[in-house]
């Protein structure tokens, strides 16, 4: 079967869109911001399972009412019996603060109660955290600009890294515009997106590098379409496993795998797009021909 | 590539059963291990409790700084260095000097030689306090290394303290770890009561016994509140404190029937107790738990012979609790607990069935595809995804690792991405066989030319891995891990195993055509 689409057609529209899906993604960043969990803001997290069905959302909202601690955010967590409860970090120093919220749980419902998980952070753990999530994400870009600028050339190389920060960016602004929460596992979902999309790119810059120097005629712009067209199925098919795998872990992997398996679903279908239609363009903007290949090739001899 | 010499085939095939054999040890029967390997479960999944705790130095250091003010005194003096308003402000000793005498003051105090007031720290090469001559004002407080030996020291104390604490209450396999230099961190699986060993582990638990007085007395007195809720006047000269403590036991009291805590001093504890006591009868002393009285009885008579007993409105858990902490010691300095995350046993469980269901799930989805897309190569892919699922389980059982719910979803990850390689490889020999004629030189010339790819592609993912390791927590460590790993071992089932298995067909079928 042989496929051959015209995508250099589709190569300018796809920028515009790319654009302005950036822009936007970051406008929503800015003005509406990430929705960020206790992992990041620090607080308190309380997974309930209550086990007599009479027992609402707003009975168990009210039992926190006589209580001096900050905003309370209570939602059902996967199936009606389990209510994830979250409340925001006020004072530091509020030693038996978990002791005291079961108690009053306890004696408000007057009912038997199963505290699946507890969670707490404090505020100095969560920026600390946040701090190293944010290194870790910037560490993996440039390790993978690194590596690529070694294997290639700089131009190269910077198309990568473009396309990363763009499946980046959205794939944080779909989050921000759906108001999903940023946890330690988003962090892990960003940096393995941006393995799994680099390893898209390097897939097809491979077949462009190769192309460069078996048809030197050709324009990068032709030579991109062409690599982009060989290597599509394998592109397709992995991104089908992948997405299989992931869906899995989406419908039956439980609600904490949720967010994470979310977020990958986002990054890969994001990823691919990237590496078809943000990597592949960005290298006629530095006019890669045949010869950089070959200054690249003397240099290195 | 396709050619297989005996030695390397037979190299590649134990390769990957040593390995996988490992797999299998996670199926032994506890009670008669062979080899005592297999994966550990994280706390997300086995339940328990995370704990990070973080000392708080300034009380050290503000108890420390108040142990220098005698010695200091006594240098002034000795020397005849006149000072005049001499006072404690948080951590800083201040007094005022004469202009001339601060470089006699100097000499002295920064001496290295049988130094007792500053001692000399070989190992940092610098003095425990430090001093400043502000216009007259001379400064005292602790230097930079000495506050770090005052910090480690309490650290590595409080490491101890915590560890006799857990023991004592029984907990299986707990981990007890330092995490950079005020931190201390501790994993407690399949805890049934958070509450009680969070509670446990917080408590400072510094003992002391001290007299209650009406009047004044030179060392002056804490109001604090007692048992029975009175404000009782307690002196601030401690008798006696939980340092001379050898052992602890909760008893009943055959009078009152009330759990009661019994207490054995050591030599030196018994000779302050006994000689307090005696000069004392008829007064009443405060026994002070972290600043708060348990209970203040009156002496009715000498206490010798190092026996006591602590008598409060205790439950009896409360006295068994007390009593572990007395027998323990206190700890050096509060600790505060900065992070913690209890994951309940139910969930753990939960967690467990929904990973494994998803696995299996996940795993046959892609095995169905891959037969779907490529027939009969699809198999040999599908060969190489189980020897690769072997394998990784089977290193991660050698190197003993834990596996985390996100560690399952890593495994998942692993299933889905692992056939890359072999579609890579795939789409290649498809390419070649359109131009090439002989079949073997497609497949030959296909896994060459994929080579570089695959490897490009597999260190991407890899360096992502890494980082995540490096700066990633207990369960994202656990994704890190099984992701790395497994990108390993697709390469080599992907360029040993399918790639043998392939090579085997295509060879033996010669000079038929092969359709990919």
């Amino acid at each position: 079967m042989k496929r051959n689409f015209n995508f250099s057609n589709l190569f300018k529209k796809a920028n515009v869109l790319s654009l302005i899906l950036f822009i936007l993604s970051i406008a929503c960043i800015a003005i509406k911001g990430l929705n960020y969990g206790i992992d990041f803001k620090g607080g308190t997290l309380i997974e309930l399972r209550v086990l007599d069905k009479n027992i609402t959302i707003s009975d168990i909202r009210s039992s926190f009412k006589n209580m001096v601690i900050g905003d309370v955010n209570i939602k059902e967590f996967g199936n009606k019996n389990d209510y994830l409860i979250k409340i925001e970090q006020t004072n530091e120093n509020n030693k038996n603060l978990i002791i005291k919220l079961k108690n009053n749980i306890s004696k408000n419902l007057n009912t038997d109660l199963d505290f699946r998980r507890v969670e707490n952070v404090g505020p100095k753990v969560s920026s600390e955290l946040l701090e190293a999530g944010l290194i870790a994400i910037t560490l993996s870009l440039a390790a993978m600009l690194f590596y690529i600028w070694i294997r290639f050339e700089w131009q190269f190389s910077i198309g990568a890294i473009m396309a990363l920060f763009h499946d980046v960016v959205i794939t944080m602004g779909i989050f921000s515009l759906l108001s999903f929460e940023i946890n330690l596992s988003i962090i892990a979902a960003v940096l393995t997106i941006v393995g799994y999309s680099m390893n898209d790119t390097v897939v097809i810059y491979d077949r462009i590098r190769e192309n460069l120097s078996k048809y030197n005629k050709l324009n990068i712009n032709d030579i991109s379409n062409l690599s982009i067209n060989e290597t599509l199925s394998r592109t397709l098919i992995t991104s089908v496993t992948t997405l299989l795998a992931l869906f899995s872990i989406f419908i039956l992997g439980g609600e904490i795998l949720k967010g994470f398996s979310f977020a990958m679903i986002l990054g890969v279908i994001i990823g691919t797009y990237s590496s078809i239609f943000v990597a592949s363009p960005i290298l006629k903007y530095f006019r890669v021909t045949y010869k950089t290949m070959q200054k690249e090739e003397e240099k290195i001899i | 590539m396709l050619n297989f010499t005996k030695s390397k085939t037979i190299s590649i095939y134990l390769t990957f059963l040593i390995i996988s054999f490992f797999a299998f040890l996670n199926f032994q029967k506890s009670e008669n291990r062979i080899i005592d390997k297999k994966v550990n479960l994280g706390l997300d999944l086995q339940g328990g409790s995370y704990l990070l705790l973080e000392i708080d130095t300034i009380p050290l250091i503000q108890e420390r700084i108040q142990d220098k003010v005698i010695p200091i005194k006594k240098l002034l003096k000795k020397n005849d260095l006149k000072y005049s308003n001499f006072r404690i402000n948080q951590t800083k000793i201040f007094f005022i000097l004469e202009k001339k005498e601060y470089k006699k003051l100097d000499n002295i105090f920064f001496s290295k030689k049988e130094n007792n007031v500053n001692p000399y720290i070989e190992q940092y090469k610098a003095h425990e306090l430090d001093m400043k001559n502000n216009s007259g004002t001379i400064v005292i407080n602790f230097s930079k290394y000495g506050t770090l030996v005052l910090n480690n020291a309490a650290l590595k104390q409080s490491i101890e303290i915590i560890r006799r604490r857990i023991d004592d209450v029984g907990t299986k396999e707990p981990t007890i770890l330092q995490r950079g230099d005020k931190r201390i961190l501790v994993e407690l699986p399949g805890i049934k009561d958070p509450e009680r060993v969070k509670n446990l582990i917080g408590k400072t638990a510094q003992l002391n016994f001290r007299l209650i007085s009406d009047t004044s007395s030179e060392f002056g007195f804490d109001k604090l509140i007692s048992e029975s809720g009175e404000e009782l006047n307690v002196s601030k000269r401690i008798i006696m404190s939980g340092e001379n403590l050898i052992d602890s036991q909760p008893r009943l009291d055959n009078q009152s029937n009330k759990p009661t805590v019994s207490f054995t001093l050591n030599r030196l504890g018994s000779q302050k107790f006994g000689k307090a006591t005696t000069n004392n009868v008829g007064k009443r002393m405060a026994i002070v738990l972290d600043n708060k009285i348990v209970s203040a009885p009156s002496i009715n008579e000498p206490i010798a012979g190092g026996q006591g007993v602590i008598s409060g409105n205790f439950t009896f858990q409360e006295a068994t609790d007390l009593a572990l902490l007395l027998r323990s010691g206190a700890l050096p300095t509060p600790l505060k607990i900065v992070e913690e995350r209890t994951v309940g046993p139910d969930l753990g469980k939960d967690s467990i069935k929904s990973g494994t269901f998803s696995l299996i799930v996940g795993f046959i989805l892609v095995i169905l595809y891959m037969i779907f897309k490529y027939r009969f190569f699809g198999i040999i892919a599908n060969i190489s995804l189980i020897a690769n699922l072997l394998m990784l389980v089977g290193i991660l059982t050698i190197l003993e690792a834990t596996l985390t719910l996100p560690g399952i979803a890593g495994i998942i990850l692993t299933v889905g991405m692992a056939v890359d390689a072999n579609v890579l490889i795939f789409e290649r020999i498809k390419e070649e066989l359109k131009t090439e004629k002989s079949a073997i030189h497609a497949f030959d010339i296909g896994y060459n030319k994929a080579k570089i790819t695959v490897l490009d592609a597999n260190i991407t993912t890899l360096i992502a891995a890494f980082i995540l390791f490096a700066f990633g927590s207990g369960p994202i460590k656990g994704f890190a891990i099984t992701l790395g790993i497994g990108i390993i071992t697709t390469l080599f089932s992907a360029y040993f195993i399918a790639r043998h298995l392939t090579s085997w067909f295509v060879l033996s079928k010669k000079n038929n055509s092969i359709k990919l």
